[in-house]
């Protein structure tokens, strides 16, 4: 079916959506050309194809950034918030779904209302205390912090997948013998765990690429992740931008990778989470 | 029972941020160094904010945001969501394609746009310059720092409204659109009176959501200017952040904290309601 009949319009729809297309491309597209040439051909012409290919700019950002450890912090700091999340979030998203309790609407509202809590109005006492506690530079301090701020959009999204499981399931499991815990864990968790793999993703990649809070609370040079890393590398050690660029490109790929190959479930995920949560 | 399956996830969250963020209403009527005692001062920190050059400065451009935020980005996603409805072939290649900034990390589209397009010695910006045509760095100048921002974060913004429009216009009734068709309406006219209405919901729900991240934005201006240059490019966040962290005036941070809130509190009343709705049916 064709929305319109206008030739022209058609053919302006695909100019526009081209061009577009070329504005989201274009500083992708400058990230990945300057990742492979020399500071000195770049500062000539950022949009020349390169000369010579500069591989080692991959394994100077490698070393200066530190990846080997910053990238096994990220990677340990997104596992661990996956984890929290999932699993706290999967707990309450059936109780709220199901309404098992009275005070199911005061709870939804609760976080509903914390996803729009500015970072600011919770951050300075935390950090503070984190600090009397001894808890900055702690990692999985740091994915609890994550897990609170996430587990909202987590709740909400997963809310929606135990609401489309139907009653008549749990009421069988139950006339079965199945104890609650068991409804829940045998037979309600393993038909939503599309909706998990969904949150896991989202959730991994928002901490992956988590900003603020890692910077402020994860300072010390073996703790820091590699988001944070590359930005102290951009801002303070290095003008080479084909060293930077080739650093942000060793953190982007397995994202673009992950999201090309992963699309639906990201775009679901995302846009359900934040539309109808 | 099912009462304990609540407890990790409230816990969690009332330990790091509701207690803490009583404690952030509390200090915002103190003067605290972070370290030692707070002493209560009662309302200093908002009168002080009251005078404040910086504050005002802060709030206005978080205004000018919000503007900038409620009209740009969710023109060219509803936009181009009706394109790619439009177009079909191809949609979901689009679809990918414009989601695309949405997952890059800030920090990096920061850097990219920072050194790469802006920059005078390293970004297109400058090459522009070198064959003749003068374009200044805009994060550079206080005039239109803010708005060398506002571009970055629109980049790497819009996408998501797009996707997200588009899911929405792919549940307008077929019928609605078949008979704007017959009738001969051109794209325009499809547009402003059978599939905005049709999506009205989403819009509304995303111009609320609109309004309450302009009010948090903070790792592009923190990364891109760091507020500068001269504060032009300061907002609350970035004032509230610097204030605790740099100059240890956490009390102040906190009263800026709250200011943030207030504006986010009359949003977020909206925005519930609209979830009652929802969650009633």
């Amino acid at each position: 079916m064709r929305l319109v009949e206008s030739r022209t319009t058609f053919v302006l729809t695909y100019a526009a959506l081209g061009i577009l297309l070329l504005i989201t491309l274009f500083p992708i597209a400058l990230l990945v050309l300057n990742s492979l040439k020399p500071a000195t051909q770049i500062v000539q012409n950022p949009l020349a194809w390169p000369e010579i290919y500069r591989w080692d700019n991959f394994t100077r950002a490698w070393n200066d950034a530190r990846f080997g450890t910053t990238m096994l912090n990220s990677a340990l700091l997104a596992a661990l918030t996956i984890v929290l999340v999932c699993s706290t979030g999967s707990l309450t998203a059936y109780v709220l779904a199901r309404r098992k309790i009275k005070s199911w609407k005061i709870v939804t509202f609760y976080l509903l209302a914390t996803t729009t809590a500015p970072i600011q109005l919770f951050l300075f006492p935390l950090y503070f205390g984190f600090a009397k506690l001894g808890l900055i530079n702690n990692v999985f301090a740091v994915s609890l912090i994550y897990t609170a701020i996430y587990s909202p959009f987590a709740v909400m999204l997963l809310r929606t997948y135990f609401l489309a499981v139907p009653k008549e399931l749990e009421e069988a499991a139950l006339i079965d013998g199945a104890t609650p815990w068991q409804v829940f864990s045998k037979v309600m968790l393993p038909i939503v765990s599309p909706g998990i793999l969904t949150v896991a993703l989202i959730i991994g990649l928002y901490s992956w690429n988590e900003f603020l809070i890692a910077t402020t609370f994860l300072q010390r040079t073996d703790r820091l992740t590699a988001v944070v890393s590359f930005f102290l590398l951009s801002g303070q050690y290095t003008s080479d931008w084909g060293e930077i660029m080739a650093a942000a490109l060793i953190i982007v790929l397995p994202v673009i990778v992950l999201f090309v190959a992963l699309q639906r479930r990201f775009i679901e995920g995302m846009a359900g989470g934040s539309v109808k949560g | 029972m099912h009462r304990l399956y609540l407890v990790p996830t409230l816990l969690i969250n009332v330990v790091i941020i509701f207690i803490p963020a009583m404690l952030t209403i509390a200090l915002a009527f103190c003067r605290w160094d972070g370290i030692g005692v707070p002493t209560y001062v009662g309302l200093a920190n908002f009168r002080a904010l009251a005078t404040d050059r910086v504050f005002w400065m802060a709030l206005g451009n978080n205004v000018i945001w919000t503007a900038i935020f409620l009209t740009i980005p969710i023109a060219m996603g509803l936009l181009a969501a009706t394109m790619m409805l439009v177009a079909r072939r191809g949609s979901a290649f689009f679809q990918v394609v414009y989601f695309l900034p949405v997952v890059i990390a800030t920090a990096i589209t920061a850097r990219v746009w920072q050194g790469m397009i802006y920059s005078p010695l390293t970004g297109v910006a400058g090459l522009i310059t070198r064959a003749g045509f003068p374009v200044p760095n805009p994060l550079t100048l206080p005039s239109t720092a803010l708005y060398g921002i506002a571009a970055v974060d629109l980049w790497h913004w819009w996408g998501f409204l797009c996707v997200i429009f588009f899911a929405a216009l792919r549940q307008v009734p077929q019928e609605q659109i078949e008979a704007a068709r017959i009738e001969g309406a051109s794209f325009w006219q499809m547009l402003r009176y059978v599939l905005i209405p049709g999506i009205r919901p989403t819009i509304t729900l995303m111009m609320i959501m609109t309004i309450i991240w302009s009010f948090l934005v903070f790792d592009f201006v923190y990364i891109l200017t760091q507020g500068g240059p001269a504060f032009s490019s300061e907002v609350l966040s970035t004032l509230a952040y610097r204030s605790a962290f740099y100059d240890l005036a956490v009390g102040k941070a906190a009263a800026v904290a709250v200011v943030i809130s207030l504006f986010g509190l009359a949003t977020t009343a909206v925005y519930i309601r609209l979830q009652a709705k929802e969650l009633d049916q």
